[in-house]
């Protein structure tokens, strides 16, 4: 009992996390200005991560952890260019 | 002493010595010469001490196995010929080496003309010495390439380049033919072992392949001895420094080609073919040499010419096929190596103390340097074949050769004459030489008073003459004995009688001499007038000059030709570049594909997974979005490919590859940012100036989109048709199955990386690691455009607010934004550094690795350059990025190195578990340490294409404080 309302909710939480993706890829090809675009790419990235663990959790691997590490530890780094690059129009000054 | 030991020393002393004199600091003439002349002394003594060995045994050996599935062993062999050279080689050396110390000037940079030179006398020996063919034409092509770089010493002279690249474009061109040649003769003896060939003689001469063999070999040969019609590169040379000269272009160098000659002369030998090619060659290079070097006014020129000439003469005496004719060949090689050296000696002192080589400048020197003018006097009379010194006997030999019929032909009945004539002009350019330079006369204009040079600088020439005259008058006393084992060493049991006496009663030779010594003083009489007021180069052959012919080739070869075939069949424009490559890789997967078919199925999936699907879903709006955005909005663009990046990596985790995954995630991270510095320097981009859209662009556009939607599409469907196929028994089955059992690690693509084909890693660290050096050269010079020179707009609204409030200073309102961010960024450095130690340890084992660690290292520095700028940081860190790519690459060699110290191959790896306290067992495998070097170059190669291109912001910086600077100075 317990073990299939895991694997539902685990099948749910990816689902939407999924639709989360779309609808960030959304906001980040619409726009309409450069800020939506880049917060779109933030959360793209922690959606991605939060996936991640999902999916390790769904196939009871620790495997793909570090991937999620990874993207929590580094890829706001990413983010922390572009909106850099915005604000003074160079990445390092 | 051991053989295998003396011969090793031998070929490897001379290299030793050359990387120590690189090292010796730059105005060191005295350390420089003396280590120099140590090394080419224990050469020579070691060559003498080998030979009692050599005498008893025939030769000395010694092999060790190079590449054996090849058939190249490093293997060397010395018997008398080789002994006979090495003895030149090493002798002629330390005298030039002596020499040398007191020619060039203190201003020079010394220790490069040593180090070269000591190089090529270890090439040198390495030629004369190796016993295998193929380790002959490597230390063959050393040669051309020291002798380059010789040549062309004083690179500031615009002559001295021409003539070293010259050099080395001909003789070069040789080399590759010699090897083709090698590889022909290994290809019919089925050995490149010099004893196997000397000994297949008559199957070489019976196979098909023998005329191709034979020219190859004779185009090394003859480009190498500056043989006609490959002559003209020897008196470009002459731009080299007056030692070069005399060591390369008497004794070594151009000797290496008659010298193989003589070496492959038992197995060529003989036949019509060789005669002719051999002997035209040979004929034409005596008489031109001869003749032109009676019309040079430089004297280095005339020597140079002589060279030629004299070089013809040996290999037309080799061209007779005739064992007498090989004796005096080998004999005149040894007589003009001593007095060509002391010749060109004393052209040097020559031009050091008046400044000028000129003849027709030169005069009346006799009464300046008594001592130079008599050695160089008895030197000229042994190049002119004067009676009592030892270019008399080998000259006796020549004509009595040239004499004999070997051939019927108009060749062979042309040869005496050829030989009289081109003797007469030896005693002419002889007396020219002489008599121009010290009598006569006395010099009007010379640049400096001239004197005697110190006694030193004169030693080696004095030797030289001496060792002419002892060997010109007791001939079979002192070289006897080891021209006889030189003789023996080439022939073998074909070695004829000869005699060495310098009388051999009044014979048609002698008189040939006497006309040749009376004719060409005769000709020199004839000529004086002419020669003091003449031009530069030979009457008639002025017009034609070689060089010029050479150069022009060039010039059509490497660029009309070179710029026809750019024009025509390559553009510039990045968009037909893209379509071709684009267009070839669809037809390279369409072919097949039509020609072969797709093969079986296998099970195709049939349920979906719907979180893969969104996430597909979103990669791919991604992509097109960014192919979309790509031309207006670059920004946009990067911004939807990092989406997209991320879609794949979240693929390549559903398909169970985490490591992929997270190499991929790391390198998406690092190159957004890398893309965005990059961005900073692109010009703005505007629809509005675009060019209106016409009919034909518009239906460029089109194809160009149907090509691009075939192509991915079809890409797309290819792997997925690859992927519901039965993946075939490939290697990585192999590597799966040992990857634990030999490697020691369970991550398979790390163990791969590191372990089964580190060798690979290897050389593609070394590629990133040449990669961002080259970026960062590139870097320093790079000039943006003039629209992007400025701050950027967002930084001067931000500094002219910062201005106009009179509470703030420029650089608050950054500082304001970034405080919070700032200090994050800043905290994180050494969790990440953290991080990236993990994930280098857990690399054998589970996903991660040196190249992860160093691209999250990297990662940790970028953030604290955008948290608190360049100056900032660089004021608080150092960070040396060359330094970690050095490191990298050494520890990785170094680890692979390692594996020798325990007798096994390069890169061989050992692992086993640690017992740490606390920890536990640690697996610790040498791989580990192989990855610290991937880890170092990675931080490395990525940290400096970074910083150069964050650095681009400080120099403009710099750059404008430094024009503010030159502003307030100015009014």
């Amino acid at each position: 009992m317990s073990a299939s309302i895991l694997s539902w909710s685990l099948l749910i939480a990816s689902l939407l996390l999924g639709v989360a993706l779309a609808i960030a890829a959304f906001r980040m090809i619409r726009g309409p200005r450069a800020q939506d675009r880049i917060v779109a790419f933030d959360a793209l990235y922690v959606n991605a991560m939060l996936l991640l663990l999902l999916f390790g959790i769904r196939t009871g691997s620790t495997l793909y952890f570090e991937g999620a590490l990874v993207i929590s530890l580094l890829g706001f780094v990413s983010t922390v260019a572009l909106a850099k690059f915005l604000m003074r129009g160079e990445v390092i000054e | 002493m051991h053989d295998d030991l003396l011969l090793t020393l031998l070929v490897l002393l001379p290299f030793i010595g050359s990387v120590f004199a690189a090292t010796v600091s730059s105005n060191a003439r005295n350390s420089e010469a003396w280590l120099a002349g140590a090394v080419a002394l224990s050469c020579l003594i070691l060559i003498i001490a080998a030979y009692p060995a050599i005498v008893a045994n025939g030769a000395i050996r010694s092999e060790f196995d190079w590449i054996p599935a090849l058939g190249l062993s490093f293997s060397l062999r010395m018997d008398g010929f080789a002994w006979m050279f090495a003895v030149l080689v090493s002798g002629i050396g330390f005298l030039v080496v002596l020499y040398a110390r007191y020619y060039m000037s203190p201003k020079d940079p010394v220790p490069r003309f040593f180090s070269f030179f000591l190089a090529f006398m270890g090439a040198m020996l390495g030629v004369v010495l190796s016993g295998n063919l193929i380790l002959l034409v490597l230390f063959w092509e050393l040669t051309s390439l020291f002798s380059f770089l010789l040549i062309g010493y004083w690179h500031h002279n615009a002559a001295a380049r021409d003539g070293a690249r010259m050099a080395l474009i001909v003789t070069g061109a040789g080399g590759l033919a010699l090897l083709t040649g090698v590889l022909l003769i290994g290809h019919i003896v089925g050995s490149y072992d010099l004893d196997r060939v000397l000994a297949s003689g008559d199957a070489i001469r019976s196979h098909a392949l023998y005329v191709p063999t034979l020219v190859l070999i004779l185009l090394g040969a003859l480009t190498k001895s500056a043989q006609f019609p490959f002559h003209f590169w020897l008196p470009n040379a002459m731009a080299a420094p007056t030692p070069v000269s005399a060591y390369l272009h008497s004794a070594t160098l151009v000797k290496a080609g008659v010298f193989l000659l003589a070496r492959l002369w038992p197995v060529f030998a003989g036949t019509t073919e060789w005669f002719w090619l051999v002997g035209l060659a040979g004929t034409a290079s005596l008489l031109l040499g001869a003749f032109f070097a009676v019309f040079q006014r430089d004297l280095k020129g005339l020597l140079a010419y002589s060279t030629i000439s004299h070089l013809g003469l040996i290999t037309m005496l080799l061209s007779l096929g005739s064992p007498l004719g090989a004796v005096a060949a080998i004999f005149h090689m040894m007589n003009h190596a001593t007095f060509k050296a002391s010749l060109f000696m004393a052209a040097g002192i020559v031009d050091h103390e008046t400044g000028t080589r000129d003849m027709q400048k030169l005069g009346g020197l006799f009464r300046f340097m008594p001592i130079t003018a008599t050695l160089a006097m008895v030197a000229g009379a042994a190049m002119a074949g004067v009676p009592l010194l030892n270019g008399f006997l080998s000259k006796e030999m020549f004509f009595a050769e040239a004499i004999e019929t070997h051939l019927h032909s108009v060749l062979d009945t042309a040869e005496p004459y050829a030989a009289v004539v081109a003797s007469a002009f030896a005693v002419t350019y002889s007396i020219r030489f002489i008599h121009s330079v010290f009598f006569g006369q006395k010099p009007a204009d010379l640049p400096r008073t001239p004197h005697e040079p110190p006694f030193w600088m004169r030693f080696p020439i004095s030797f030289l003459v001496i060792a002419c005259l002892i060997v010109g008058i007791l001939p079979s006393v002192t070289v006897g004995p080891f021209l006889q084992t030189a003789v023996v060493a080439v022939l073998g049991s074909r070695t004829p009688e000869y005699s060495l006496a310098i009388w051999h009663g009044f014979n048609l030779p002698l008189i040939m001499s006497l006309v040749a010594l009376i004719g060409g003083a005769l000709i020199y009489v004839a000529l004086k007038g002419y020669l003091q007021q003449c031009a530069d180069g030979p009457p008639l052959f002025r017009l034609l000059d070689a060089r010029r012919i050479f150069d022009d080739a060039l010039v059509i070869l490497s660029w009309r030709w070179a710029r026809f075939l750019e024009t025509s069949l390559t553009t510039r424009r990045l968009q037909p570049q893209l379509r071709l490559l684009v267009l070839a890789a669809l037809l390279a997967a369409l072919v097949p594909l039509y020609a072969r078919g797709l093969g079986p199925l296998a099970a195709i999936p049939s349920r979906i997974d719907p979180v893969l699907a969104l996430v597909w879903l979103t990669g791919c709006a991604c992509a097109i979005g960014a192919a979309y955005q790509a031309k207006y909005h670059r920004l946009v663009a990067l911004m939807l490919l990092g989406g997209a990046g991320l879609a794949t990596c979240i693929t390549f985790v559903w398909f169970s590859a985490p490591d992929l995954a997270l190499t991929q995630l790391l390198v998406e991270i690092v190159t957004t940012v890398l893309i965005l510095l990059g961005l900073r320097w692109l010009p703005k981009r505007s629809e509005a100036v675009d060019e209106p859209v016409t009919f034909a662009s518009r239906l460029r556009r089109q194809r160009d989109l149907a090509i691009a939607v075939a192509a991915g599409v079809g890409f797309a469907a290819l792997a997925f048709a690859v992927m519901v196929r039965p993946l075939p028994d490939t290697i990585a089955s192999y590597f799966l199955e040992n990857a634990y059992l030999m490697g020691g690690g369970r991550n398979v693509v790390n163990v791969i990386l590191v372990d089964f084909r580190a060798f690979d890693t290897l050389g593609e660290i070394t590629v990133l690691g040449i990669v961002a050096l080259t970026v960062f050269a590139l870097l320093r010079r790079f000039r943006p455009a003039s629209d992007s020179l400025g701050a950027p707009e967002q930084q001067r609204v931000q500094n002219a607010f910062d201005e106009a409030q009179p509470d703030r200073k420029q650089g608050d309102t950054v500082g304001d934004y970034l405080l919070v961010p700032a200090a994050t960024m800043q905290w994180l450095f050494p969790v990440i550094i953290v991080l990236a130690i993990y994930l280098f340890l857990r690399g054998h084992d589970l996903p991660g690795g040196g190249f992860a660690a160093g691209i999250a290292m990297a990662a940790a520095f970028i953030l604290q350059y955008m948290a608190a700028g360049t100056t900032w940081v660089e004021d608080r860190l150092r960070i040396l990025p060359v330094n970690w790519i050095g490191m990298g690459l050494l520890v990785a060699l170094a680890t692979g190195a390692g594996s020798w110290l325990f007798d096994y191959p390069f890169l061989t790896s050992h692992s086993q578990y640690l017992q740490l306290p606390l920890i536990g067992s640690v697996p610790a495998a040498t791989a580990l340490l192989f990855d610290l070097g991937v880890l170092g170059l990675v931080i490395g190669a990525t940290v400096l294409m970074l910083v150069a291109l964050a650095h681009q912001s400080v120099r403009k910086l710099r750059a404008a404080r430094l024009s503010a600077a030159a502003g307030e100075e100015s009014p």
